[in-house]
């Protein structure tokens, strides 16, 4: 079951599928990290249905909803720290 | 000469790397062959002298940012015998992507892995040798912000360049670009076998700060109460400083000016003492406040905190069609809204990058502040006076709201916004002084020969002809001044500050300048007591909120001419805060006058 990177809780944690974005977000969310097979785990959601603070590996960025919804992502699961 | 350019990621901490190699010699000029002005400088590295460029930072070599069209215009149109490749070590996993990209494009090439020093903080250790054999080219771990492994990086770049004789260009680029999945692969390759990291992050001191300064409730009221202390520190540091410089600049003309001059005919004597001298004086006593202020930008934006302002923002921003990029591009207007506009180059959506550029020029610069600084001390009490100021900016939000409210439809944006946080770092002193000395020396060259010119002309104006009273209704400014009044008077503006106000247009440190040759006096106390005792504190505000709103300055439209490449658009945005710049002065004055306050 595909769900999509906005749908996903806070501090929660799941890997990314696929990306459904077209080409010029498709290397941003590459270069910054967003690769399929890759972890993501979701920090915070700014107020105001806002944008979403993410951390793939060593790298943390912000992404809107909309932008969220492109990216699609398995087995999300709560996050714990080693 | 040798010819080195500087390729890398943002946030790699690219431009300290190249500050740190080129010093304080390195200068902004156009690079042939594009339209976009480049840091250039020149360099002994080892036997070789270079000539490096700094590319801006980009993420992908197909990427379709405007920075990431000139870098591939640079390295397809330019000779190079050297790429210095700078990636943030402890993002490696990621970064790696670019190395591949540059790596296929068969130039010569050093990989400069960057803030090592974080590296263990989270866990990333990076096998050097073996990376550099399976990339084939030279990889060096380093901090050019802290110095470790930089004499290494600086022998290893020498060697290479004394290697390369012939220089290449990357002339089919275009042809050499490796798809996504081939990029994918070759990463996950190289990675496992020379990288090892971290799956999940531990908690570290960025995300601990963050769940303070990021707080979905406190976070913003930080952010403004921080922004808040950082001006009131800028001003409680610099007025003592100003006061000292006044005194000095005084001093000298009293001392050494005067008698230097005293055999000169007394117009000419008039023109350099009280034109020149005094206009160009009492700018230059504001020099350390836009230093300073320049120089707490550049904490506030190389800690990490400027980006996270985007985040905070970017809900709002978004109603007003704008993103968070918008609301940081608008902060650093507050210091020079020339760089600031330029600095909407990131963005992709030819709306949203007008929209921003309609916005920014109503961010009160630090030479506006200056005016305001100096109006408020003379026609407020020391009590009231800050509290003035602080509405000014107020207004400036305000109008910036408005603005972008009342236009968002004309500018649609679609462009996805996608930004990193940085983690939070403590800038270096070092660091902090070569980069409000580039952004002081860049804001005095655009804005210098102006307010020479704009100062002289005033006091000109003022004298001629020479048979009238000095600065009267018949002299040339007084004509001038009489011109505007239909337009002005309703706002309370008298001749006098209508010519400091049309002149105001070139630059606003010429009102300072100009204030101080039409009232003819020296001195900081002289001059406020002289302005006081013409117009009263409805007149100066209605003056500064048209100061604040019409047309930042002539540099500031020819940015937005350049950036724009169109007439329209900086016709438009030219009317519209002239516009409401009278019409927010009008509705003040008449109103405090129909209540009776003055």
């Amino acid at each position: 079951m595909l769900f999509t990177l906005s749908s996903l809780k806070v501090g929660e944690v799941a890997v990314i599928a696929n990306l459904m974005t077209e080409q010029g977000l498709h290397h941003r969310l590459s270069a910054l990290g967003i690769r399929p097979g890759r972890q993501v785990s979701l920090l915070r959601r700014a107020w105001f249905s806002g944008p979403l603070h993410l951390r793939v590996g060593t790298t943390e960025l912000m992404l809107r909803h909309q932008e969220a919804q492109q990216v699609y992502i398995r087995s999300a699961y709560l996050g714990v720290d080693e | 000469m040798k010819q080195v350019a500087v390729l890398g990621m943002p946030n790699t901490g690219k431009s300290t790397f190249f500050n740190r190699l080129t010093g304080a010699s390195a200068s902004i000029s156009n690079w042939t062959g594009t339209t976009v002005d480049l840091m250039m400088a020149q360099v002994q590295l080892g036997e070789e002298q270079a000539e490096v460029i700094d590319l801006p930072g980009i993420y992908d070599l197909r990427g379709f940012s405007e920075d990431e069209e000139v870098v591939r215009q640079v390295l397809k149109s330019t000779p190079l015998h050297l790429v210095l490749l700078i990636l943030n070590t402890s993002q490696i996993d990621r970064q790696l992507s670019l190395a591949i990209q540059v790596k296929h494009l068969r130039l010569p090439t050093v990989l400069l892995l960057n803030m090592a020093d974080e590296a263990p903080k989270f866990g990333v250790v990076v096998e050097v040798e073996k990376l550099g054999a399976e990339l084939g080219m030279p990889v060096v771990l380093m901090s050019a912000k802290h110095g470790q492994g930089y004499t290494i990086a600086c022998q290893v770049i020498a060697e290479m360049l004394h290697r390369q004789q012939e220089s290449v260009i990357a002339t089919l680029l275009e042809d050499q670009l490796v798809p996504d999945r081939q990029i994918a692969e070759e990463m996950g390759n190289l990675l496992q076998r020379t990288v090892s990291a971290p799956k999940q992050l531990k908690e570290n001191r960025t995300s601990r700060l963050d769940q303070v300064l990021l707080h979905p409730l406190w976070g913003l009221p930080i952010f403004f109460a921080a922004m808040f202390c950082m001006f009131q520190l800028v001003y409680t540091l610099a007025t003592p400083i100003q006061d000292i410089l006044q005194q000095g600049l005084d001093g000298f003309k009293q001392m050494a000016l005067i008698p230097l001059i005293a055999g000169l005919p007394t117009f000419l004597q008039a023109f350099l003492l009280e034109g020149l001298y005094d206009g160009l004086g009492t700018v230059a006593a504001f020099i350390p406040v836009i230093v300073l202020f320049f120089l707490g930008m550049a904490v506030v934006e190389d800690s990490g905190y400027l980006a996270r302002s985007a985040f905070l923002m970017d809900a709002l921003m978004a109603r007003l069609g704008l993103d968070g990029r918008s609301f940081v591009m608008t902060l650093m207007g507050f210091g020079c809204n020339v760089p600031a506009i330029m600095g909407t180059r990131v963005m992709r959506s030819p709306g949203l990058r007008l929209l921003t550029m309609l916005v920014i020029p109503f961010s009160l610069c630090s030479a506006r502040l200056t005016v305001f600084i100096f109006m408020t001390a003379a026609l407020f009490s020391p009590s009231v006076a800050p509290a003035v100021l602080f509405s000014l900016y107020l207004v400036s939000f305000a109008a910036a709201i408005l603005t972008a409210f009342l236009f968002r439809g004309k500018y649609p944006n679609q462009e996805p916004l996608v930004l990193e946080l940085p983690p939070y770092r403590l800038p270096t002193l070092r660091q902090m002084l070569l980069r409000s000395w580039h952004e002081v020396r860049h804001f005095l060259r655009f804005s210098y020969r102006f307010i020479i010119i704009g100062v002289v002309l005033i006091w000109l104006l003022n004298h001629l002809p020479t048979d009238v009273p000095v600065a009267s209704a018949e002299s040339l400014s007084g004509l001038l001044g009489e011109v505007t009044q239909p337009f002005l008077a309703p706002l309370g503006i008298t001749p006098q500050l209508a010519v400091t106000l049309l002149f105001g247009f070139i630059a606003k440190e010429v009102v300072l300048g100009g204030l101080a040759v039409i009232y003819q006096q020296s001195g900081d106390t002289a001059l406020m007591g002289a302005i006081a005792h013409q117009i009263n504190w409805a007149q100066a505000y209605s003056f500064m909120l048209f100061t604040l709103l019409y047309t930042p300055c002539l540099s500031a439209i020819a940015v937005l001419k350049s950036e724009s490449k169109s007439h329209q658009f900086t016709l438009l945005s030219v009317a519209w805060s002239l516009g409401l710049a009278w019409l927010s002065s009008f509705v003040f004055y008449q109103t405090v006058q129909l209540l009776g306050l003055v």
